[in-house]
């Protein structure tokens, strides 16, 4: 009670985040898991990091050598998995560091005693899929490239919604009424069928996905939005900033955002959970990013065509699943956290 | 009064807390009782436990919330901690009734009053529809509602204030209770309407030969009305004394302070108004609001809220403007702030206001500010006492150093007597008065020349107004700011104001000097209104 008086909302708000174990945890491991996916390059490549050749130290991973510089037969870059390149490299008082799993996303290995997809073996730890490359380093990328993608389309949505929700609630009346109708509109446009006839005139790509899903992603944040400065307009705080001089742009920015945080905020790990599942769907269809980028959806979509290599989908769906969860975990002890009426 | 009370609280407590927090005792070892037929009134500030009291009476409390630590509360010699739910459920409303402060949200809304008043007499009575109607209609009437066979299918909005208490004692008295328990029955409502409510209370008291449990702030209010007091302070009884006793001879340190806290005239009277200098003047405000109606919005209509109001302010002036709930009196000073949209001309030192665009008004808002009823709602709860106060020096000084800054923050704390440790922190760590403060010196930082305080004590408790009342007197005085006083409280308006101006639906009254005002009341109205609020004086 009495030291609890003496602290910023934020705080308390942090504080009781903290006391919901699951939560808590959960914001731990995701954010830890997220930050070595960040270094996917270096847990996970087919180059080794470093290498000890003749008494020089080369990095592969960062620079590129010609398979000569190793004692090799072509000018071009050597292929680390071949065994004949690590043979050379390793031979003597060579050494090489490699990865700990040393596959990239792209790395097709050729040399699996088994055909693709390849069941799980001392080399390819989750096996291979059905173009003969690694599970695991695509599980790595694939996890990276979906949190990453889902945290800018959330970003991109927390900012667009707020700045739409801010402006309607707090000016109402005709503005509101106008803008109210038009999001009514573009939210009734068949997003899926947008997403199927942009993908046959685009080059699809990651940049294009988070543009068109940008483009519908923040309405539902708006309304909340609007809610929170309609009912902040009112207040007595609002109305004495206006007779103190401060600016409309002011009044929203120091009085009403950080008093009507508390939707956005609640809902952002849903909404990233949202996104992930999102860009896995549209890439199980096929709507997705490229084919050779490393992605959940087009994984789960080669368990699909290939059903009996469990491998594929069941490893794909941990991954997913374990994502999903973490965020909505996240969530859940973030609403409870915000939610004032509880006492701590 | 030899035989036993009606009912008898034996050394109560009562803590509040759940799960591992330590609890809180809101109400210690409290004794007191009430005979058949006596109004005893329990008056104490906000957060003394009075109204906890009540509620423990009824066992109204969130079990998993609260415990009774100790005590016994008897009525008519059970005692009721020992009651289950549904034992206590044949008590409530038949033996014990309650009316509550807020009459609107007593009621529910999507409910005909008749039926919610049907249902007791159904619960406890066992009557039939019918003879249950005619006798909540009998009820009606009695309570002064006018055409009760009308009001009896109304829904709770579409009566008035007045009218809602009065349907809610109504639904108290339905079942003849030995004991009602009314908690702050008048202070949601208008002066004139106040009056109305006590003397309806007290008829009815005497006709029932009930006993009342009345609580309240107010003790002027309770000086009619009842036949023994109860003082209490943060959860203990520090004076039960009879009405004469309590006013006449108290015995108790709070009990005297409650009394010495009624606002009493700061010296206004002895100001010096000079005549020509004006510094605000209004001619023919007026703010109407559209009604509309039909599919094509048809003008219909208007709500007059400030009909054709002129007025002007002195420098180092106070007007109060007085008048009841609905009377206008805080949409004309929003008017004159410009907050609000209106026709009429409005000079300000000098310049005009009416037609200045807000974006042009900006700047010049530092020179008029506003101080507003509620405290709680006025800070905003994100920020700092510093970022509150600092806010608006900001906005018209950029210029200042952080030093500069830093210093005009402390001398505007230092003025209103809070202490600069309470700048890092937040506004709900403060009480009432201590927020009104900080609102005070949010807005002379600025030092502005006119200060609107639209009810800047109605929130308050009694002895704390009245601090506030001093400190704004003396902010006066050392500053020279005009004040343009809203208030529906004549008392605080005959402490504070040069001259009054009495509002009534929108349109002027009566204006006047202060003193010439209360002792002469010329209009009907006015005559009406001060004798409602000078009732128990």
């Amino acid at each position: 009670m009495n030291d609890n008086n003496f602290i910023s909302s934020e705080r308390r708000i942090w504080n009781r985040f903290r006391n919901n174990k699951r939560g808590y945890y959960s914001l731990i491991i995701f954010s830890v898991l997220f930050i070595l996916s960040l270094f996917a390059e270096v847990l996970s490549n087919d180059k080794p990091l470093i290498v000890n050749y003749q008494g020089d130290y080369y990095f592969p991973l960062i620079k590129s050598y010609t398979e000569k510089t190793f004692g090799g037969d072509f000018d071009t870059e050597p292929d680390y998995v071949d065994p004949y390149v690590r043979k050379l490299i390793t031979e003597g008082d060579n050494w090489a560091w490699y990865p700990l799993n040393s596959f990239r996303y792209d790395t097709i290995n050729y040399q699996n005693t088994h055909p693709n997809p390849a069941p799980p073996s001392a080399h390819n730890l989750l096996g291979t899929d059905d173009r003969g490359r690694d599970v695991l380093a695509r599980l790595i990328y694939g996890f990276r490239l979906s949190v990453i993608f889902a945290l800018v389309l959330t970003a991109i949505g927390v900012v667009l919604g707020v700045i739409a929700g801010a402006i309607q609630g707090y000016f109402g009346g005709r503005l509101d009424l106008f803008s109210q109708r038009i999001i009514e509109i573009w939210a009734s446009m068949p997003e899926l069928y947008l997403l199927i006839i942009f993908a046959s005139l685009f080059e699809p790509s990651v940049l294009l996905l988070i543009i068109l899903l940008s483009l519908f992603g923040w309405m539902g944040l708006a309304d909340y939005v609007r809610a929170e400065f309609f009912k902040g307009r009112n207040m007595d705080y609002v109305k004495a900033a206006r007779s103190l001089g401060l600016s409309n742009r002011m009044i929203m920015w120091r009085h009403l955002l950080p008093n009507g945080m508390t939707p956005v905020i609640t809902f952002m790990p849903f909404r990233i959970s949202g996104a992930i599942l999102a860009l896995t769907s549209l890439d199980f269809l096929g709507l997705g990013v490229p084919p050779s980028t490393p992605s959940l959806g087009e994984l789960l979509a080669q368990g699909k065509e290939n059903i009996e290599s469990w491998w594929l989908s069941l490893s794909t769906f941990a991954v997913l699943v374990g994502t999903l969860m973490l965020l909505i975990f996240i969530g859940e002890a973030l609403r409870e956290a915000m939610d004032t009426r509880k006492g701590g | 009064m030899n035989e036993t009370p009606l009912l008898s609280i034996e050394s109560l407590s009562v803590e509040f807390g759940h799960g591992d927090t330590p609890y809180t005792r809101v109400v210690d070892e409290v004794s007191l009782d009430i005979a058949k037929g006596e109004k005893l009134a329990l008056v104490g500030e906000s957060g003394s436990g009075k109204s906890v009291m009540a509620l423990s009476v009824l066992q109204l409390h969130d079990r998993a919330l609260s415990r009774y630590a100790s005590g016994k509360i008897l009525f008519e010699g059970k005692n009721l901690l020992e009651y289950n739910e549904s034992e206590m459920r044949k008590v409530r409303g038949r033996d014990i009734a309650m009316i509550f402060q807020e009459p609107m949200t007593a009621f529910n809304p999507v409910y005909r009053i008749g039926e919610q008043l049907i249902e007791p007499l159904l619960l406890h009575e066992g009557l039939d529809r019918q003879t249950a109607r005619k006798r909540v209609i009998e009820l009606l009437d009695r309570t002064g509602i006018i055409e009760p066979h009308k009001r009896i299918d109304a829904f709770p909005h579409m009566l008035s204030g007045g009218q809602r208490q009065r349907a809610m004692i109504a639904m108290a008295l339905a079942c003849k209770p030995k004991l009602l328990i009314a908690d702050e029955p008048t202070t949601a409502l208008d002066v004139t309407i106040q009056v109305q409510i006590l003397e309806l209370l007290e008829d009815l008291q005497r006709d029932f030969g009930m006993s009342v449990l009345m609580i309240t702030h107010d003790l002027n209010m309770v000086r009619r009305f009842a036949d023994r007091i109860c003082v209490m302070q943060q959860g203990r009884l520090v004076e039960d004394n009879d009405v004469k006793g309590l006013f006449d001879s108290p015995k108790h340190q709070y009990t005297i302070h409650l009394l010495n806290s009624q606002p009493e005239s700061l010296g206004v009277e002895d100001d010096v108004i000079v005549e020509n200098d004006t510094l605000l003047s209004a001619q023919h405000i007026k703010c109407y609001f559209p009604i509309k109606a039909g599919f094509f919005n048809k003008h219909i209509g208007d709500v007059k809220a400030v009909d054709d109001i002129s007025l002007t302010l002195g420098k180092g002036e106070t007007l109060g403007i007085v008048g009841e709930s609905g009377s206008g009196k805080t949409t004309l000073g929003m008017c004159l702030l410009r907050l609000q949209d209106s026709e009429g001309s409005i000079e300000f030192d000098n310049a005009e206001l009416h037609n200045k665009s807000q974006r042009e008004l900006r700047s010049m808002r530092r020179h008029f500010q506003i101080v507003f009823q509620d405290p709680f709602s006025s800070l905003s709860p994100r920020m700092t006492i510093e970022q509150i106060v600092g806010e608006g020096l900001k906005a018209h000084h950029p210029e200042l150093t952080s030093k500069e800054y830093y210093e005009r923050i402390l001398k505007a704390m230092n003025e209103v007597g809070l202490d600069k440790e309470m700048l890092s922190r937040y506004p709900h760590e403060f009480s009432g008065g201590q927020r009104q403060r900080i609102a005070i010196a949010r807005v002379i930082i600025l030092e502005p020349k006119l200060i609107l305080l639209d009810e800047p004590t109605s929130a308050l408790d009694v002895s704390v107004q009245k601090q506030v009342l001093a400190l704004l007197r003396d902010l006066q005085k050392k500053h020279n700011i005009s004040y343009l006083f809203i208030t529906h409280d004549l008392r605080v308006i005959r402490a504070m104001a040069h001259r009054v101006m009495v509002m009534k639906n929108g349109a002027l009254v009566e204006t006047g000097l202060t003193e010439d005002l209360f002792k002469q009341p010329k209009n009907e109205y006015t005559q009406k209104l001060l004798s409602a609020s000078l009732y128990s004086i």
